[in-house]
């Protein structure tokens, strides 16, 4: 299935709870050694698609495919070849670091002396060689994340899940774990990150896709999202609230779609079908009405708005 | 920094040998427990010697055994089997917090043979079960209990007390698997005592209203405390009815009958956590 260089293939994946449905075909197609960000608001799905891959969760239609084996029907296989990170830290609170590496590499039926050796490697690659011994429970958040990532690469996984790897981390805990997650696919897993942070998947995706509703509605680079909800923006910031509606009016002259007002920011923003001349318009506009500006700016869209648009909700930012 | 990454030597997790292999190194992850946080340990013990004391002791002078006898002889048998049924929740809050912190799905999504996890569950509670029943026939010498029976008899009722254990491991499973979160566990703690109460464990059935005594006569609790007596030549309760007359045979059929039912119940849940 797929061809040579895809690590995760997945095409009509179906699945329903009773008779709300979760996943109503979901398509994907990750190239091997990429990070695919899949990106969606509360209940879209991204859980349930993560479960399917890694064959946590039966489904009832369609086909997956995790580096080069069937999901349903070569479970095992898959299995020695991915690890899974999910919205918990899944680790033992009561033992040590140490104990639970090497607990999860025998289980991996590594031999004795290798699962050791892989839990001393491990645990000084995400610094947490001194508190090996502590046990899980006295960890931060931070911490746990980081066993939990390094329990999910004991194989060095060829493809490794993982399910908004940062909720409820700090900011230093959140970027502890995205250096991590980089090192990996510099070293040649294909990763598979579910967000509802814009900012992560732009930070951390080779590829988007922007799942809703248990459907993919929009993907590419996050460029390409960017360009694909198409037209660049100007944004003009007036001194006076007065202001705002002659604003919205030399807005009007060259706006490919309605200008929106942002009250409190003074600020008024619109599409703009081409750039030549368009901000040069905008401002002589704006001059003949005797509008005085705080800023005109001609700019490229955020990928909020390309969240806005594809799924009609406020995508949610990354605390700061 | 560059490393060797391992690679799995044996892809391929079929068979017994992998099956007992996995669950040895997850009753040893359950062993690792107790050592890491004995407080749980003696915490349950302390538990089931207090009850010794609070039965033997303080209700003790109130409490006939109507063969004749002393009652703490007629009580440590119905208290080693009482500390099995304190396993329950054990069992079942050591499943429901796997399940509940995500544990279980990484199992799950490894390589590891699914039947395990159970299995490792299973050994460790029984081993867990023969440090208590040695710990309590050790209190009870302690204060007077004998087992004035064969010694083979003797191994044969601590067989059958272990073996209501093995039956019980797999209730607490299952319940484990169904109940989700903690309160619902704790709910599961406070059923254990009335399902003492309601046997022979502590009295006997005959001084309960008829259909008390019939109901605690019944249950399997009651089979196995009977038949432990026996074996120990501890005084019984005696009884008419023909589940009294055959405790032995129902020592071994009742917990035979709840492995049969709650075995592939459990089973049966755990696989159905893909759904
Ligand atoms: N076990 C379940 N039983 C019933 N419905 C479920 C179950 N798991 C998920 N759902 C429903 O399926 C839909 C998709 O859920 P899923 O957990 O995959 O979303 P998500 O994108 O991961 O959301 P979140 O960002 O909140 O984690 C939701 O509407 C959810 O309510
Ligand atoms: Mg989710």
């Amino acid at each position: 299935m797929g061809s040579e260089d895809l690590s995760i293939v997945v095409e009509g994946l179906r699945k329903r709870y009773g008779d709300k449905v979760a996943l109503d075909g979901v398509d994907l197609r990750v190239p091997s050694g990429t990070a695919c960000g899949l990106l969606g608001p509360n209940g879209a799905g991204k859980t349930t698609t993560v479960r399917a891959l890694a064959t946590l969760q039966r489904f009832d239609g369609g086909r997956a495919a995790v580096a080069g084996f069937d999901v349903a029907t070569q479970a095992d296989r898959v299995r020695y070849r991915i690890g899974l990170v999910g919205q918990r830290a899944a680790v033992d609170e009561v033992l040590g670091g140490h104990q639970n590496l090497v607990m999860f590499g025998r289980l991996y039926r590594l031999g004795a002396r290798a699962a050791r050796r892989r839990a001393d490697e491990l645990l000084a690659r995400f610094g947490l060689a001194d508190v090996g011994d502590k046990p899980v429970r006295t960890y931060s958040g931070g911490m746990r994340r980081r066993l939990d990532l390094a329990a999910g690469m004991i194989l060095a996984p060829a493809v490794l899940f993982l399910d908004e790897p940062t909720v409820g981390l700090d900011p230093r805990g959140r970027d502890e774990v995205w250096a991590a997650v980089r090192d990996l696919v510099r070293q040649g897993t294909t990763v598979l990150l579910t967000t509802q942070y814009l900012d992560e998947a732009d930070r951390l995706a080779d590829r988007i896709s922007v799942i809703d509703t248990g459907k993919v509605v929009a993907d590419g680079t996050p460029a390409e999202l960017k360009a694909r909800i198409g037209a660049d923006r100007i944004d003009v910031v007036v001194h006076d609230h007065q202001d705002l509606p002659a604003a919205v009016a030399a807005l009007r002259v060259v706006a490919a779609g309605e200008p929106e007002v942002d009250r409190d920011n003074r600020r008024v923003s619109a599409p703009v079908t081409s750039r030549g001349g368009a901000l040069a318009d905008v401002v002589r506009a704006l001059d003949a009405a005797g509008v005085s500006t705080e800023d005109v700016v001609l700019r490229r869209p955020t990928l909020d708005e390309v969240f806005l648009r594809l799924t009609g909700r406020e995508s949610q930012e990354v605390p700061a | 920094m560059t490393m060797t990454v391992p690679v799995a030597p044996h892809e391929n997790r079929a068979g017994l040998r992998w099956t007992l292999t996995d669950a040895w190194t997850l009753t040893r992850r359950n062993l690792a427990h107790w050592s890491r946080n004995p407080a749980v340990l003696l915490t349950s013990l302390a538990f089931n010697v207090l009850i010794v004391l609070m039965f033997g002791f303080l209700f003790g002078g109130a409490m006939v055994v109507p063969g004749g006898g002393g009652y703490r002889e007629f009580l440590m048998p119905g208290m080693f089997a009482m500390t099995m049924v304190f396993g329950i929740s054990m069992t079942t809050t050591a499943v429901a917090t796997d399940l509940e912190r995500g544990v279980t799905d990484r199992f799950r999504s490894m390589p590891m043979a699914p039947a395990a996890a159970l299995i490792g569950r299973a050994v460790a509670d029984l081993l867990f079960a023969v440090v208590t029943l040695v710990t309590m026939m050790l209190l009870g010498l302690a204060i007077g209990w004998r087992a004035t029976g064969s010694p083979g008899a003797a191994l044969g009722a601590a067989g059958l007390i272990l073996w209501l254990r093995f039956a019980l491991v797999w209730v607490g499973i299952y319940l484990g698997l169904v109940l989700r979160g903690q309160e619902a566990v704790a709910g599961v703690q406070i059923l254990e005592f009335p399902l003492g109460f309601l046997s022979g464990a502590f009295v006997a059935p005959a001084t309960m209203p008829a259909w008390l005594g019939a109901v605690a006569e019944w249950n399997p609790l009651s089979s196995t405390v009977q038949a432990t007596r026996e074996l120990f030549g501890n005084p019984g309760w005696g009884g008419e009815s023909w589940i009294a007359g055959h405790a032995p045979l129902m020592a071994v059929v009742w917990p035979l009958a709840l492995v049969a039912v709650f075995l592939p119940l459990a089973v049966r849940q755990y696989r159905s956590l893909s759904d």
